[in-house]
């Protein structure tokens, strides 16, 4: 039988049914994952479904990451009502100074292993394909549906895959893969598939920077992208899975829908212009866009890589007049680490602001959003328009050495051009 | 039903222009419809008078899973759309919410904005004039939750709904 992983996943889900592409499934979850923004909308349509408890409450995380802390007294609210119902339900809550961005905390807290099944109420839920999990997200009808009935609906979907090749460049990271895979993709061409990453190049990815990868999959439109488990992920899980696992991978035969190829010998860094995460080119062709704002954090590139990443290209520099920067460390966890190897020394004396772990500004809510006419260069996942805040801001995507290194040169610049000026 | 036609123009017509990041703490439909559009062409709310229907582009709704796009819609009086196609969330919102989602493109480049069209809900026959444009079949599962008028009552009437 030639199966793609995805059909493994949701088939094992099935008690063994056979799935094809195009198949609808009710298909049962490992995990559900609910947020601020989303977890209080779940619970009034649980009120409208008649349910009052749920059925399994340990399989149910809750994360205050969107609005935390508070920014307004809605939000207070909102948070005061997730953790109270959390306790109520004996569901995980990840609160205030304990948990951080959803993604980053479930995977770190060892919720997320290989080939499991989890729904989330926030789009970049297919994160957890860092870990060749099944995450992909759901709005709050389904959050709560899934929190009711422990399924969702889901059409089995094709599968694309994505090959990489080669050795990477100084200063290329996860970011710049898959925005690689984003310009020849586009924000549509994944539409009902799943990316599955592969090729030689694969081993030398860390979980963080296959995190960068897997978190944008749903801007090329996928349900997820995902990285079957190998040697990389079985390090990672050792001392943090919850729960047992085995790695799966796509059968030699299995059929795939499409097949990209992306030769990392010869990718540069590179960035997303306004406003769409697919309009990608080297960020060497955009040197002469003044900053107004760097922002290095969010779900997917707040990691202690991205920040290590950012503080070389700091250390000893500073952020330059004119120009803002904000660091915020995707985690608890994260930011601790931080602390210990000095690197939030580094941005502080560098004039950058450390700020808590938070979704803030990624999504314009808070914490560091953008006036008309401005320009933000960011490690977040989408520039679309108004999304850092005011719809005429300009919102640049790129990899925490090319945001850094725009935070100390005033203007987007390629890191290896600050690296040879010094 | 008869309803009037609304062009949303463009592709990838995202959701944090259809309903910008800072909103997303607004829970209640009747609220969150006051913001629908905001970040597009906040105008484009005083044409969903009455039934409506909303004609749109590629990829409509891609981006984030806030599901106000969808639920504000409807408390705006949207009663279907019709696309060229559907970002999988939002497309997923939308029929949780008991909003049909048709993928009709021919009928996205006939319609014109402020016209009466005639849509049968059930099938994604859009009638614009004398002509009939079928729409793309829709699957099995989403066809019977829009069957139910939504995912939650599609959850009460299936049997193994859970009750406490």
């Amino acid at each position: 039988m030639s199966e793609t992983l995805v059909q493994k996943i949701i088939s094992r889900h099935l008690g063994g049914k056979a799935v094809k592409p195009g198949d609808v499934v009710m298909l049962p979850c490992d995990v559900v994952l609910g947020n601020d923004a989303s977890t209080n909308g779940a619970i009034r349509v649980l009120h409208e479904m008649g349910v009052d408890r749920l059925p399994d409450p340990s399989k149910v995380v809750t994360v205050a990451d969107h609005f935390a802390p508070a920014k307004d007294v809605i939000s207070a609210t909102l948070l005061k009502q997730m953790q109270d119902w959390a306790q109520e339900q004996g569901v995980a809550f990840y609160g205030q100074g304990r948990g951080g961005i959803e993604h980053t905390v479930l995977i770190e807290e060892g919720w997320v292993v290989p080939g499991s099944v989890i729904a989330g109420g926030d789009s970049h839920t297919c994160t957890y394909g860092a870990l060749g999990a099944f995450g992909t997200g759901v709005g709050l009808t389904d959050l709560a549906c899934c929190m009711a009935t422990g399924m969702f609906w889901q059409t089995v979907p094709d599968t694309i895959r994505v090959v990489f090749s080669g050795t990477r460049r100084p200063f290329v990271r996860g970011k710049d893969l898959i925005l690689a895979v984003l310009a020849q993709t586009g924000v549509a061409g994944a539409t009902g598939s799943v990316l599955e990453f592969t090729g030689s190049a694969v081993v030398d990815l860390s979980i963080d920077d296959r995190m960068a990868v897997s978190n944008m999959a749903v801007e090329a439109g996928a349900e997820t992208g995902f990285f079957p488990a190998d040697g990389v992920t079985a390090e990672y899980l050792q001392s943090r899975a919850n729960r047992a696992w085995s790695a799966e991978a796509s059968d030699s035969d299995a059929t795939f829908a499409r097949e990209l190829h992306i030769d990392l010998n010869t990718l540069s860094p590179q960035l997303a212009w306004p406003h769409l995460p697919g309009n990608v080119t080297a960020a060497s062709e955009a040197d002469t866009k003044k900053v107004d704002q760097v922002y290095i954090g969010n779900c997917a590139n707040g990691t202690i890589t991205d920040l290590r990443d950012a503080a070389a290209m700091m250390r000893g520099r500073q952020v330059a007049n004119g120009t803002r920067m904000i660091v915020v460390p995707a985690s608890r966890r994260v930011y601790k680490q931080a602390l210990e190897e000095g690197l939030l020394q580094v941005f502080v004396e560098a004039g950058a602001v450390v700020s808590a772990p938070t979704c803030g500004a990624c999504f314009g809510g808070h914490n560091g959003v953008m006036a008309a006419g401005e320009r933000v260069v960011a490690t977040t996942n989408r520039n679309f328009r108004g999304r850092m805040g005011s719809p005429e801001a300009e919102v640049f995507l790129a990899n925490a050495s090319v945001a850094a290194a725009a935070a100390v040169a005033g203007r987007i610049i390629d890191p290896r051009e600050l690296e040879s000026a010094a | 039903m008869i309803v009037t036609a609304v062009v949303v123009p463009g592709d990838n017509v995202d959701t944090d222009v259809l309903y910008p990041g800072k909103y997303i703490n607004i829970l209640d439909p009747m609220q969150a419809r006051l913001h629908l559009f905001e970040g597009l062409d906040p105008s484009l709310r005083d044409k969903l008078r009455g039934s409506t229907a909303l004609f749109v582009g590629e990829n409509f709704g891609s981006g984030s899973s806030r599901e106000q796009p969808a639920s504000a819609m409807v408390a705006s009086g949207v009663r279907c759309l019709i696309g060229r196609s559907f970002a999988r969330i939002f497309g997923r919102n939308a029929v949780n919410c008991g909003l049909p989602a048709f993928v009709n493109p021919t009928a996205v480049d006939a319609v014109l904005d402020g016209a009466e069209v005639d849509v049968d809900l059930r099938t994604g026959v859009v009638r614009i004039g004398e002509r009939d444009f079928e729409s793309a079949p829709m699957q099995s599962v989403p066809k019977e939750i829009l069957a139910a008028g939504g995912l939650v009552k599609w959850v009460r009437t299936r049997s193994t709904s859970p009750r406490s």
